[in-house]
């Protein structure tokens, strides 16, 4: 603990990010410019969300880091061992234990309590990026309001495919004013947004900060005729037996057979813990 | 020490001090009309310990900072640049202004942003004699159904309210105590 300042930054970085956090959770939805660090790991493995972490964390906290749901892959381990390094803080596995997460494309199963901070890991905070490119228009307009850009480009899914085809970082609109781009959760994971506890977003490289405090309205962008619809595989979890849990698709063998379990790792292990059993249960047990 | 009192009053342990005091000013911000305790600073009269703690908080030569009134006095502004380096400014470059609501004048003499960078806008620490849930009733983003707060001026920062996504974002602070209102809350009289 004596080589690395308490939770990596520097203090003059961690009052930058902070101020940046507050003004986001003061305009919901808005985003921030921040002047983002190099971070001991590249772009893209979740230089923000580890800096916005860094500036919130207290030596009391206990972090879980998930990545696609999985607290096991190589991104949610190393941010979780960096942390145990530069921080000394607790880690756990388990949604209900933390009181911050940092995630990776998935919001938990576990409904969020008041008391826990959730922080995405963002790659391109700017939903209206892949429509408009130059950052001086998409500036302009969220200040004008002006999205009808990204109807037009919901509409152009349904006249091609018959339905919003966009099935992850689906546009929300916070608090009827700002449209911002979720982060590439699944939109299944879009009514959860509406929660008890804070929501921080943070994108190192595109040097991006914004927040959804708790509370506050998040609708889906949609149209009358075509509501939005948050979907997931017509299957049950082939472990844990869950029909209503967010699923991974995974292929067994040259055959084709396959299997479906849940993305939340710790989800699906509580409830087999419990008993609960899926259709290869048994097997997997072994 | 006594003789230099400027010296004094800092946090003891600052990645620390300010990881807990930035979590109590994050938690008041994000769920407007909770009051929250701040410590870790020990500033000179008449700053209160919560506005003391903010400031270090949040405050460093990259932030321009205007005492108003009763609160600039000698020893304030001397702790206050010895902590923190931060280069004393009029209201209207302000990035932080600290005072009583009377003290800190018009609202209309602050940055509120500009329409392409809303972030770019004052921060104000308003010492209160009371802070206490009853008064105005705060609804918006952060909270549940509605919240009530005591408010200093509740036309003047119902126009401020008014004025979203731009404006000034607020603390209030007393003793040791901290309750925030940022420019998205809307603000209702109680009835």
């Amino acid at each position: 603990m004596n080589e690395y300042n308490f939770a990596y930054l520097d203090e003059q970085t961690k009052r930058m990010i902070r101020r940046a956090i507050l003004k986001g959770l003061a305009v919901p939805g808005y985003q921030v410019p921040f002047a983002s660090r190099e971070m001991p790991m590249p772009y893209g493995w979740g230089t923000g969300g580890v800096q916005v972490s860094a500036a919130t964390l207290m030596p009391e906290d206990t972090l879980k880091v998930i990545d696609q749901g999985a607290d096991d892959t190589t991104n949610a381990v190393s941010i979780r061992k960096f942390f145990e390094n530069t921080a000394g803080v607790e880690t756990t596995e388990e949604t209900e234990k933390a009181t911050i997460i940092q995630t990776r494309h998935r919001i938990p199963e576990a409904k969020l309590r008041e008391d826990q901070i959730i922080v995405y890991q963002v790659p391109i905070p700017e939903p209206l990026r892949f429509l408009e490119p130059r950052e001086t228009e998409t500036r302009k307009m969220h200040s004008l309001e002006e999205y009808g850009l990204m109807h037009v480009k919901l509409y152009e899914d349904i006249s091609q495919h018959g339905a919003i085809s966009t099935a992850y970082a689906y546009p929300v609109k916070v608090s009827d004013r700002y449209v911002m781009d979720p982060s590439p959760i699944p939109k299944f994971d879009n009514p959860k947004l509406e929660m008890d506890a804070i929501q921080l977003f943070g994108a190192g490289r595109e040097q991006r900060i914004y927040a959804v405090p708790p509370h506050t309205k998040v609708v889906s962008l949609d149209f009358e005729d075509y509501p939005f619809e948050a979907t997931k595989a017509a299957h049950p979890c082939d472990l844990c037996g869950s029909d209503d849990s967010y699923l991974d698709e995974v292929i067994m063998d040259d055959a084709g057979n396959r299997m479906f379990v849940c993305s939340d790792t710790d989800f699906c292990r509580s409830r087999r813990k419990a008993g609960h059993k899926g259709r290869l249960a048994e097997e997997n047990a072994a | 020490m006594t003789a230099q009192p400027h010296y004094s009053g800092g946090f003891q342990n600052a990645p620390v001090q300010a990881a807990h005091a930035f979590r109590a000013a994050m938690t008041v911000m994000a769920r407007p009309g909770e009051i929250r305790e701040l410590n870790g600073s020990r500033p000179p009269n008449p700053l209160s310990t919560a506005a003391g703690t903010l400031l270090l908080t949040l405050c460093d030569p990259e932030t321009k900072v205007h005492l108003a009134g009763a609160i600039n006095t000698d020893a304030v502004r001397e702790w206050l640049t010895f902590h923190t380096g931060a280069p004393l400014a009029q209201a209207a470059d302000a990035d932080f202004a600290v005072g009583r609501w009377a003290e800190l004048g018009s609202l209309g003499t602050y940055r509120i942003g500009t329409a392409e960078y809303p972030d770019r806008s004052a921060t104000l620490i308003v010492e209160c004699d009371e802070l206490q849930q009853a008064g105005a009733e705060l609804s918006g983003p952060g909270i549940k159904g509605t919240a009530q707060l005591f408010l200093p001026d509740i036309p003047a920062l119902q126009a401020n309210a008014a004025l979203y996504p731009l404006g000034c974002d607020f603390f209030f602070t007393c003793g040791n105590r901290v309750a925030a209102l940022p420019r998205s809350t809307r603000i209702s009289m109680e009835t």
